[in-house]
């Protein structure tokens, strides 16, 4: 027995050795983030002698952080906000009107989630280009041009993933309140949408992680310095200066920070969420 | 349930509308875009050229290098993310107490996104490596696709263990109780008992890691750039640059086209083993 003990408090501390070995780049970055230059190259594991937040100044000065930072939030959160609300009401829409036209338009989305994103960008590029020009209205280096790209782009899946679950759901309860006077808007937003919450937590989840580290749409779209969002700030900060490592560690830290907090914060449902998008998607 | 259609359009129109005019329309015009020869300058005329564009590909000796270049990437890649992303799946699933603590430490990477994650090893590959004399991985065309593979590998390990998670947790405990109790060793019991029970994660893990690195872009463009020389440049930065830093404009649309033709057909095929799967079971 006492064998079986000390091994297992063994496998624990193996566990937990390779799990910070694991994450070594972070502490790497961290670490050296706070040294001065010459301390750096002397040893890059040691921990640093002293706590010195010159780099961070610099590096939140140069990379713009707080404008980059709300351009980002604000991005994913109203791209978010719309995409739960269409295509929740959408995907309602197509599974309680069985017809043709529901048929092929969500077998249209769904199908539409096989074209990457490469295959498109350059017509998209010049057909917002195009709206612009011709009909006034500014899509391309703007917040909003990009919200409006993230939804069509946000459709397919989630559409498809209400679509499932919404599928599972009776739809007597809708017919109740129908029966009680209910009309078609209220019956979705005070009877459906409720229900609706475990699917709404996964497209939050997978939508926050893909808008909020998205770098290609955006590098496409945006070229005034002010509209910028944190990758693409992170990005011009490694091609327009000639590297300065502890700057840009400093700048690395102050980037993943957003994503440390949003990760303690919903860690059940980050993990429920990806599991759930991987397993139907 | 009876619903009129002036709700069905006020329900489904808004999203409709914005997935035509970002993907579907797009997509049309890209395959347009496929058969011209084009500058993307709006006061230079397109000229028609038929299929040359397609036939131009298989002259295109940097194209074909990044194509094949591609394929093994994503081959070893698909191994090792699974590979160690069942490995750690087994290990958190054990009764160890620090079991949870390093499925949330193991998790970690995949939510900072591609491109920070990149620059974030970059700082290892170059900086770290020449503090100990291992020289910069990042100027050798061999070790900087190790590097790619590596990076891929940290970032999409976790994901999959998610995964591996969920399909472990629903293999039934009377099971396993029966195969310890007829006395099946651990590789036994893993090789005949647990594998099998898993084949639909692995077959979900393999194509979502088989079109998620044939498409890599993000930790392409942050690790290396393409470079040394584009000896690492992929397949989705081949047809970044062949439009937007060669300006060939209607050749990089073929080049996309037949990108989503690959993807598609990797799709379908995990499509098509799913459905064998289900019907079998």
């Amino acid at each position: 027995m006492k064998t079986a003990k000390t091994s297992k408090i063994f496998a624990n501390i193996a566990l937990m050795v390779f799990c910070l070995l694991y994450l070594f780049p972070i502490y790497l970055i961290l670490t050296n983030s706070f040294k001065s230059r010459s301390e750096m190259y002397e040893n890059m594991v040691a921990l640093p002698s002293k706590l010195s937040l010159k780099y961070y100044e610099s590096a939140l000065g140069k990379m713009n952080f707080a404008i980059s930072i709300k351009n980002s939030l604000i991005l994913t959160l109203v791209s978010i906000a719309i995409l739960v609300v269409l295509c929740s009401m959408t995907a309602w829409m197509f599974v309680r009107s069985k017809n043709k036209l529901s048929g092929a338009l969500f077998g249209i989305l769904v199908a539409t989630m096989l074209i990457p994103f490469q295959t498109i960008m350059m017509p998209l590029m010049q057909e917002m280009n195009w709206i612009g020009n011709h009909m006034g209205v500014k899509m391309t280096d703007t917040i909003p041009g990009l919200v409006f790209m993230y939804i069509g782009f946000g459709a397919g899946m989630g559409v498809f993933l209400y679509h499932g679950f919404i599928s599972s759901i009776p739809v007597s309860l809708e017919e109740a309140a129908i029966i009680d006077g209910c009309n078609t808007w209220g019956v979705f937003w005070k009877i459906v949408f409720p229900m609706l919450k475990p699917t709404t937590m996964t497209v939050i989840i997978l939508d926050v992680i893909w808008i909020w580290n998205d770098y290609l749409l955006p590098s496409l779209t945006l070229k005034a310095k002010a509209n910028r969002t944190i990758p693409i700030s992170t990005a011009k900060f490694f091609g327009q200066y000639t590297i300065s490592w502890n700057e840009a560690m400093a700048a690395l830290v102050v980037t993943i920070i957003p994503v440390a907090i949003f990760y303690l914060a919903c860690q059940k449902y980050i993990i429920k969420g990806v599991a759930a998008g991987a397993v139907k998607g | 349930m009876k619903i009129r259609k002036g709700w069905y359009a006020l329900f489904t129109f808004p999203l409709m509308f914005i997935f035509f005019v970002v993907v579907i329309i797009p997509f049309a015009i890209g395959i347009g875009f496929s058969f011209v020869e084009w500058d993307g300058l709006a006061k230079h005329a397109m000229s028609f050229v038929g299929f040359d564009n397609y036939l131009r590909v298989f002259t295109d000796a940097r194209f074909l290098q990044s194509a094949g270049r591609t394929t093994v990437y994503t081959l070893i890649s698909v191994v090792f993310v699974n590979v160690v992303g069942l490995i750690f799946a087994l290990i958190v699933t054990t009764k160890l107490k620090t079991a949870n603590i390093a499925r949330t430490m193991l998790f970690v990477p995949y939510l900072i996104g591609g491109l920070i994650l990149g620059y974030i090893w970059k700082s290892v590959f170059s900086e770290f490596f020449l503090s100990i004399d291992w020289g910069n991985w990042l100027t050798d065309k061999t070790k900087a696709m190790i590097a790619m593979i590596v990076v891929t590998t940290w970032q999409m390990a976790g994901y999959v263990m998610i995964v591996y998670i969920t399909g472990i947790m629903a293999i039934p405990d009377d099971v396993l109780e029966a195969a310890n109790v007829d006395g099946a060793s651990f590789l036994r019991t893993l090789f005949s008992v647990k594998f099998p029970l898993l084949m639909p994660s692995f077959t979900i893990c393999l194509f979502l890691t088989l079109s998620n690195c044939f498409k890599v872009y993000d930790v392409n463009i942050a690790l290396t750039g393409a470079g040394p020389n584009y000896q690492s440049e992929m397949f989705s930065l081949n047809i970044y640059n062949e439009i937007f830093d060669l300006s060939n404009f209607g050749y990089g649309q073929a080049k996309a086209i037949i990108f989503f033709l690959i993807i598609a057909v990797i799709t379908l095929i995990q499509v098509s083993i799913t459905k064998k799967r289900e019907v079998a079971m």
